[in-house]
């Protein structure tokens, strides 16, 4: 009896591991062991080519914080939240113009997420040419007379970043849209319709009402947002993988990817991975913190 | 006619002029910020259409229109090559994810076995934790079984999602418990359970995940340009990325190439616009 149902126990766990075991050692082998392997390969001088491999000690931590490049890597890593806010405030403005019930409004929004599934690459090789010094934009804005000179959008370092925030902010707009239509598509309409009543307009309703309540998306859409921001790697790889002009554009994780696989720096690639990890779990824990703080004084 | 309902009537039809007046301004500015969006895919359209040296011409129609780009692309990219390799990259990239991802999530969605707990655990945990050096981690893995420049090297390290399996556990947890019963008492092993009540019941998601994956294989550049070395290697986007940096006066292919990299994904995603954004709406709701 007893026997019995051990054997069936034996048996259903080794029907479920059976059924996981693919999986399982996929994710162990190229998820997991990356997560944990990260840091101890951080400590290494390993170079990809050279099979001996010395433990260095913190000689790559103390190497990174010591280089002006990897703060000013840092520095337009931590820059690039300022995407946050404005595809934030951008979006929920978006996400209301096509919450009615009117015709067309699907297929704006249909249009509106197209960059998203559209390729980094494509999108980089659409804009880059709009962008040119010869490009579509400086014809524009030539011919319709606001400049005299074409201005360098990707050439000039005090521009390039922000013209790679703006290319960000135009592919992921739809993306956040979609999210805060489910949020304003979740509240009920019974409240707005009674301020309506009320004599509220429509613009204070949206202001009054309707933001307070999508608190917890705000929350949840800024947390992805600066999680993405601080790790901001495609779109930079794609329109100017040198970080150029003059690492005007290098962020941390084109920094770390360069050192690893144009330098042959693996251990010292990996330190500032850690580093830059480090960083985006204090400003996501912050927001966080912050948000939740916010989103509970509001709901309760 | 009394004064009173006069005064009604008009401010009736003032409410109603200015209902309209607000209507018409919305789709004003939906139609400026419409073109925001699509006037740089229109653009580029145009431009493959465009012979030589007119690309930067300003106007949107071309009086000479011409398919050259999309016939010299094809020599220039060695498309048939790269297609296959995209194709090959993304079909069997998608069917992997589908079936390892389906085989796991059911016994964490439906079975009790020891240490359930911990491998859900680790599974959710890998979606938080940051990799600090995943990529470079994951090229030494793949150097170490000697899958550089190969299409498997590309395939594997991405075979599974984490996300896949959690979403098609919970797509799992919402077939009903006495379906699973009844099948088991007129005595079907637990894969024929799987397989014919399980896998039925989770299609939804599952072709979810099909239009999820596809769209960001198809699309993924960085994971191939560091593991392939042969460029005739390639998938579409990467060797886009490739040619862009080295022949960008070539521009009337790179567009026309690009072109054709954005339509299967365009298409893919109108088709199952509903099903996709659901998901997306649906992962914020969860």
């Amino acid at each position: 009896m007893m026997n019995g149902v051990l054997k069936r126990k034996i048996r259903e766990n080794f029907v479920a591991y059976a059924f996981m075991a693919p999986a399982l050692v996929i994710i162990a082998l190229f998820v997991v062991y990356p997560i944990i392997y990260s840091i101890p390969l951080a400590f290494t001088d390993y170079s990809g080519v050279n099979p001996v491999v010395n433990y260095v000690g913190w000689d790559n931590f103390s190497k990174a914080v010591h280089s002006d490049d990897f703060w000013i890597a840092i520095k337009h890593s931590v820059m690039f939240v300022l995407v946050v806010p404005i595809i934030q405030v951008l979006s929920i403005m978006l996400a209301s113009l096509v919450n009615r019930k009117l015709p067309g409004m699907s297929f704006f929004r249909v249009l509106f997420y197209i960059p998203v599934v559209t390729s980094m690459i494509a999108v980089s090789i659409i804009w880059n040419w709009i962008f040119e010094e010869s490009g579509i934009l400086n014809s524009i804005l030539i011919n319709v007379g606001l400049m005299k000179d074409p201005v360098l959008w990707l050439g000039d370092a005090n521009l390039a970043l922000f013209t790679l925030m703006f290319i960000t902010i135009w592919q992921g707009l739809g993306y956040y849209m979609m999210l805060y239509l489910a949020g304003l598509q979740s509240l009920s309409p019974e409240m707005e319709e009674a301020a309506i009543i009320d004599g509220a307009s429509r613009f204070k309703t949206f202001i009054k009402i309707k933001i307070p309540l999508l608190k917890p998306y705000v929350w949840f859409c800024s947390l992805m947002s600066v999680i993405s921001a601080v790790s901001v790697f495609d779109v930079v790889f794609a329109m100017k993988d040198d970080g150029g002009p003059d690492n005007a554009t290098m962020v941390a994780n084109l920094y770390s990817y360069r050192k690893a696989f144009i330098d042959f720096d693996f251990g010292y690639s990996a330190a500032v991975g850690v580093l830059v990890s480090i960083v985006i779990l204090a400003l996501s824990t912050f927001v966080f913190i912050y948000g939740r703080r916010g989103g509970m004084n509001n709901n309760e | 006619m009394n004064k009173e309902f006069e005064a009604a009537y008009n401010l009736r039809a003032k409410k109603q002029m200015k209902k309209a007046v607000s209507t018409i301004l919305l789709y004003v500015a939906l139609i400026l910020i419409a073109l925001l969006f699509a006037g740089p895919f229109l653009w580029l359209l145009s431009t493959t259409f465009r012979a030589g040296e007119n690309i930067y011409d300003m106007t949107l129609f071309t009086t000479h229109p011409t398919l050259s780009n999309y016939i010299g692309v094809i020599d220039f990219m060695n498309l048939p090559r790269i297609l296959y390799n995209t194709t090959f990259i993304t079909v069997v990239g998608t069917l992997l994810d589908i079936i390892l991802a389906a085989l796991c999530a059911y016994p964490l969605a439906c079975m009790n076995f020891k240490g359930k707990g911990i491998v859900f655990g680790v599974l959710t945990s890998t979606m938080i934790l940051p990799a600090a050096a995943g990529l470079v981690v994951n090229y030494l893995q793949v150097q170490r079984i000697h899958l550089i420049d190969s299409y498997w090297g590309v395939i594997i390290p991405g075979a599974v999602s984490v996300f896949s399996i959690i979403l098609l556990r919970q797509a799992y947890l919402g077939i009903p418990k006495e379906l699973i019963e009844a099948s088991k008492i007129d005595g079907a092993s637990e894969v024929r359970t799987w397989y014919k009540i399980m896998l039925p019941g989770v299609m939804p998601a599952i072709s979810t995940l099909v239009i999820f994956d596809f769209i960001s294989k198809w699309n993924a550049f960085l994971w191939p340009i560091v593991i392939l070395q042969d460029p005739q290697k390639y998938p579409l986007a990467t060797a886009l990325k490739y040619l862009n940096g080295q022949f960008n006066y070539k521009f009337g292919y790179i567009a026309a190439g690009t072109v054709i990299s954005i339509i299967p994904v365009i298409i893919v995603f109108l088709l199952f616009q509903k099903n996709y954004i659901n998901a997306v709406s649906g992962a914020i709701k969860g």
